[in-house]
């Protein structure tokens, strides 16, 4: 061991910057994570402060804002999912069936685009065109006569998961049909002379063979979306909130933040983000497992 | 040609069908992208009474004068700059060397540090243990932490794995070897010059994720003097009042009026201003980042 070790010593050396990395910067929080389960005070560290157990876990649960943050976080990822998830792969399918080479690639450069726009932009699109008495939505209804008075859809809880999830679509859907575009090249061109044969139109072509074929990249890309279904990012969701629609945007990740970071409740907050990516990992799996079962290959 | 002949009705019906829906969904992904442009060149209160839809109106550059006097927006681009040329330096170099020791079978107890890289993708600490970890070694204020956290990317390490084992092939190490080539002069003088496809891939990937970020500067830089542009972005964009305030617009000859349009106005110059170098980039980049969602959908 020791002598294949010495021949390729160099790989060791070209591998050692990236494990210093990922010992400190992953593996630490991981070690630092046990303070969920102490009072934790930084001047003592995390050996000489407190052990309380399972505490700030069972106080996070008996928090009324406990049901408020599952309901957001789980309504926000679930709508994301069920609108989000079937779109590009309609996309990628209407592509791939395009005659025309060049209106194909001119939709793609198109759609592709909003991918690389920042958070920070998107939602501020948002917000100039949504602003009540000044953007261009307003202006619009307005002068057609569809409404009167300010625009108050920032401000509404109630459309705050709409304007989350489709400004999301317009961003990704592009981006997220590329993947398929990729399995649906790997087709065999016979099976489409063969159905051609039997008779069938396009839309026979793209329901029964193009779709049945990238079968596997779907449900790859399933069980990797239901791994994260309570992860909603914090940024979007961050960015999007203002003091009116909280009762909507509040989610697991910011809630950590605004506990944590900006009150200072270090261990308490520290839990609240295990038991987050404790359901993750667990959803993970078990999807991953239901997929094995049905006979899909699974991701590991 | 054969196959145009022998389009049939229901075809016909398909193709007319299929090309609706993607010009559809052409004009609703590229409406708001070009909406910005033409506002952002248009006379404020145009733009502020609904006037402006299809084309500019009142052509006139009042708003990126505004924003050339902004000087936080400057400090914030000089530093998003350096963030994204060390970022990505770091990044790509860390990526690179580690892959390719990884590509090699023949590296004694690889897989046990591969899985050492894989475990963290699964479960992490999170935020609060990272962010006790980089207050305890002083790292909160040091630009240095925006471009070392999440240099070290298992997903962009696979990707050019699975490159340097598709690509590269083994023998040539063997008859480097036999030139008396080491490992590492190896990696600098045979592989990395065979490698600028994934360079590409890899530079412009971690430059737009870079460019685009904000996360880690609003939790690790208090300092106004460090902060990057998106951060700045998020102020002018997220708020009403600041913009009027920062421009000193409350003093001068115009009206209220006219003032709340510029201020809302400038903003769409803003968003074009700080998207720019991506959007220059993106014609050229479009497909090397293609390339890298090809290259990683294929099991490693």
């Amino acid at each position: 061991m020791i002598d294949r070790v010495k021949e390729n010593i160099g790989l060791y050396i070209l591998v050692l910057p990236a494990l210093l990395y990922v010992i400190l910067f992953d593996y630490m929080p991981l070690y630092g994570v046990l303070i969920a389960f102490e009072n934790f005070k930084p001047i003592k560290g995390i050996w000489g402060s407190d052990w309380i157990g399972l505490y700030h876990f069972e106080r996070f649960m008996h928090l009324d804002i406990f049901w408020v943050l599952i309901k957001n976080t789980l309504s926000l990822s679930v709508y994301s999912l069920l609108a989000g998830f079937p779109i590009p792969i309609i996309l990628a399918l209407a592509l791939n069936s395009v005659r025309s080479e060049r209106f194909k690639k001119v939709v793609q450069t198109v759609t592709y685009a909003p991918h690389f726009i920042s958070t920070v932009i998107l939602v501020g699109m948002l917000n100039v065109f949504l602003s009540p008495r000044l953007g261009v939505v307003s202006q619009l209804l307005n002068s057609a006569g569809m409404m009167n008075g300010p625009l108050m859809i920032l401000t509404n809880p109630d459309a705050f998961s709409h304007l989350y999830v489709w400004s999301g679509i317009w961003q990704g859907v592009g981006w997220g049909s590329i993947i398929y575009l990729a399995a649906l090249s790997g087709v065999d061109p016979s099976l489409h002379e063969a159905a051609k044969v039997d008779g069938a139109n396009k839309f026979h072509l793209a329901w029964h063979v193009d779709l049945p074929s990238i079968r596997p990249t779907i449900v790859t890309l399933l069980i990797l979306s239901c791994g994260g279904i309570l992860g909603i990012g914090f940024e979007k969701a961050f960015l999007m909130q203002n003091s009116l629609n909280l009762s909507a945007s509040e989610v697991i990740s910011t809630y950590v933040y605004k506990s944590g970071l900006l009150q200072s409740q270090y261990s308490f907050s520290a839990a609240v983000g295990l038991f987050n990516s404790a359901i993750n990992l667990t959803l993970l799996l078990t999807v991953n497992k239901l997929a094995k079962k049905f006979g899909q290959s699974g991701i590991f | 040609m054969n196959a145009e002949v022998r389009r049939s009705r229901a075809d016909v019906v398909y193709d007319t069908v299929n090309v609706a829906f993607l010009a559809l969904l052409l004009i609703i992904v590229l409406y708001p992208l070009y909406f910005v442009v033409i506002a952002s060149f248009s006379d404020p209160s145009a733009v502020g009474t609904g006037k402006v839809i299809l084309f500019p109106k009142g052509f006139n550059f009042n708003g990126y004068d505004l924003i050339f006097k902004y000087d936080q927006l400057w400090v914030g681009y000089r530093n998003t700059v350096i963030y994204t040329i060390g970022g990505t330096a770091l990044s790509v170099s860390l990526t690179l060397m580690t892959a390719y020791a990884f590509s090699r079978k023949d590296m004694a107890g690889r897989g046990f540090i591969v899985t050492l890289f894989i475990i963290p993708m699964f479960i992490h600490g999170g935020l609060i243990p990272t962010y006790l970890l980089v207050r305890e070694m002083h790292m909160i204020d040091n630009p240095l932490i925006v471009m070392i956290l999440g240099c070290v990317s298992m997903w962009n390490i696979i990707i050019t794995r699975t490159f340097f084992q598709t690509t590269i092939p083994q023998e040539l190490f063997e008859a480097a070897k036999i030139d008396g080539c080491g490992n590492i002069g190896y990696f600098t003088k045979v592989v990395l010059p065979l490698s600028k496809a994934i360079i590409a891939v890899l530079v412009v990937f971690s430059a737009v994720g870079q460019w685009n970020s904000f996360f880690n500067a609003l939790i690790y830089l208090n300092d106004r003097n460090l902060i990057p542009l998106q951060l700045v972005l998020r102020e002018i964009l997220t708020s009403q009042t600041q913009m009027m305030q920062q421009l000193e617009l409350g003093i001068g000859d115009q009206d209220m009026a006219e003032k709340t349009f510029l201020a809302e106005s400038v903003k769409y110059g803003i968003i074009i201003v700080s998207s720019l170098p991506v959007l220059c980039i993106y014609p050229f980049a479009q497909k090397y980042f293609v390339k890298g969602v090809m290259i990683g959908s294929l099991k490693g």
